[in-house]
């Protein structure tokens, strides 16, 4: 399929929302990527005397309340939204979609209540059943992935079984039970990779909601504890600050609100250049 | 039916398969939709088995039902003396490299993530496990031969085909395990005029050459009347007449036959004219 793939690079280049998604996607991945092994300053390294300095070459966004470097907080900041994504987002696809390829599979009593159960989980907001969720269990890193988690569930469980359930009607899905394939096989090898676009589409989605929802959790003092940096921790810190010192909200709400963007627009880019029958119409 | 041979290939006895549609009201009683209503028909060894009809008379259903991929509400059907609704799924499975099928659409039958090798191979993976490597390629080169394919084409995509081409794709992934019968659903309804005789030669051929047996659907009736030695006329789920092609062709005895034949355009006009004379007298005894 090598000359699909390059079909698909050469329509993503002319899709404008796919390249500055991708860019601002990959150099906020690279960014916390970076974070793990050198940051310009200790993020946990507090020196009251530097506290509240403006933007300089020593440090490039200034320092917060405690004399902080605000860049290394804001990597720091950054490897935890993408840690929170990945297991949060990874979460909701390891049980999503398999229990939606088993509704359609099997169809029938299952498949009712599988998704009576989804319409259930559904009908609570996404972000008041984490706060619910993390309200109930203690506030943490984990109970916030956990309850971001749950509400990513049933969303790749519906997106699951809608599309596979369009696969299944195909002929060569009747081919591969002709050729003796029961229904567990035949989802893994022919449903799962026929509907894996749609799948990577929504997991970018489902991505940019995790980070707004783990920034949401922080803020509200729900998600990461201190001293582990977070964007909506500094948030909520910066708040009181609002006007001694606006960078402490204005940049950490600025990096929330570029990545969750990038993150959309490259998601919805993607959905366009893997779709052949968006692709013509652009 | 009078046939030499003491045990059919086939037999379906009395196979009735319905569906079910939704109630009319909340507590209105099921409805249901007879597709197949009681088809019985034999298929000797080596013969060609047609069943025709207009779309919609349940010939599909009838094929998927003898592939045991819809279950029937009544009725059975036997291979070689074995009923497929009543063995365990294990020994369906294997019994299932006897039967195999080809569908109507060649663009929507095979896998477009699949390189023509893993289609043609997808029936060996499962019902012949055993098989090597080297051994199961090399089955698949020699099938895709028989059917006029290269070897190469196996490291090709299905949408680097024409729809002929992928045809005998098709059939190749049906010949693979060496079935005795092969169900055809319609399998060059959807490929033009030209292809539909390459591939209709090929099927002829290899019946002749290997000794296979087919059943045939079709709604065209020049195909039919081409390719099969046997054939039944469906109409509304039940077979309204059954015989030899040549038979049923030259002297239709059910009304519903008889129009059908006469529906056929004709190139010739001297024929048409002709036949329109026969179909109009028909009308009026």
């Amino acid at each position: 399929m090598s000359d699909g793939l390059a079909e698909i690079w050469r329509t993503g280049l002319r899709n404008r929302g796919f390249v500055i998604g991708g860019i601002i996607t990959v150099s906020f991945v690279l960014l916390a990527a970076i974070a793990l092994i050198w940051t310009p300053y200790p993020v946990e390294e507090i020196v009251v005397t530097r506290r509240f300095q403006g933007i300089s070459s020593a440090h490039w966004l200034g320092t917060d309340q405690f004399g902080r470097d605000l860049v290394s907080l804001l990597m720091a900041g950054a490897v935890n939204s993408v840690a929170v994504a990945i297991v949060a987002v990874g979460l909701g696809v390891g049980i999503g979609v398999p229990l939606g390829a088993i509704a359609a599979a099997r169809q029938g009593w299952l498949d009712e209540i599988l998704m009576r159960a989804n319409d259930f989980a559904f009908a609570f907001p996404a972000l008041l059943s984490a706060v619910m969720i993390t309200a109930l269990a203690g506030p943490g890193a984990i109970n916030s992935i956990i309850a971001i988690g749950i509400f990513n569930i049933p969303v790749f469980a519906r997106l699951t079984r809608g599309a596979a359930l369009v696969v299944w009607k195909r002929e060569f899905i009747m081919a591969a039970r002709v050729a003796g394939k029961g229904p567990l096989r035949i989802s893994i090898e022919h449903i799962l990779p026929n509907i894996s676009s749609v799948l990577i589409v929504q997991v970018t989605i489902q991505f940019a909601l995790a980070i707004l929802a783990e920034a949401g959790l922080s803020y509200l003092g729900l998600g990461t504890q201190p001293p582990q940096p977070s964007w909506g921790k500094m948030l909520n810190e910066a708040q009181t600050l609002m006007f001694l010192a606006p960078q402490l909200a204005i940049f950490p709400g600025v990096a929330i609100a570029l990545t969750v963007l990038g993150l959309n627009l490259f998601g919805d880019g993607l959905r366009d250049v893997l779709d052949p029958r968006l692709r013509r119409e652009r | 039916m009078n046939s030499p041979n003491p045990q059919p290939l086939l037999q379906v006895e009395n196979l009735v398969r319905e569906y079910r549609l939704p109630r009319k009201s909340l507590f209105g009683p099921p409805v249901s939709f007879r597709a197949v209503n009681g088809v019985s028909f034999n298929v000797d060894p080596g013969k060609s088995f047609g069943i025709v009809g207009e779309s919609g008379c349940g010939k599909s259903t009838l094929a998927r039902t003898v592939m045991g991929l819809e279950q029937p509400a009544s009725g059975r059907v036997l291979l070689e003396g074995q009923d497929v609704f009543a063995l365990p799924a294990r020994a369906l499975r294997s019994l299932r490299r006897k039967f195999q099928m080809v569908f109507q659409d060649p663009y929507g039958s095979l896998d477009p993530r699949f390189k023509v090798e893993r289609i043609v191979a997808e029936p060996l993976e499962v019902l012949l496990p055993d098989l090597s490597r080297a051994e199961r390629r090399e089955r698949v080169g020699a099938t895709l031969d028989s059917v006029g394919l290269k070897p190469a084409d196996a490291d090709r995509y299905p949408h680097e085909f024409s729809g002929g081409q992928r045809q005998r794709v098709a059939i190749a992934r049906a010949l693979i395990t060496e079935p005795s019968l092969i169900v055809a659903d319609e399998p060059v309804s959807a490929l033009d005029v030209s292809v539909q005789a390459q591939v209709l030669n090929l099927i002829m051929d290899l019946q002749t050459r290997q000794g296979l047996t087919f059943l045939f659907i079709s709604h065209d009736l020049s195909v039919v009347r081409h390719i099969t030695d046997e054939v039944a006329v469906m109409y509304a789920g039940e077979i309204v007449e059954t015989g030899p092609t040549h038979q049923v062709f030259s002297d239709p005895q059910h009304s519903y036959t008889r129009s059908l034949i006469g529906a056929v355009p004709i190139p010739d006009p001297r024929r048409s004219r002709r036949l329109k004379r026969t179909a109009g007298s028909a009308g009026e005894s």
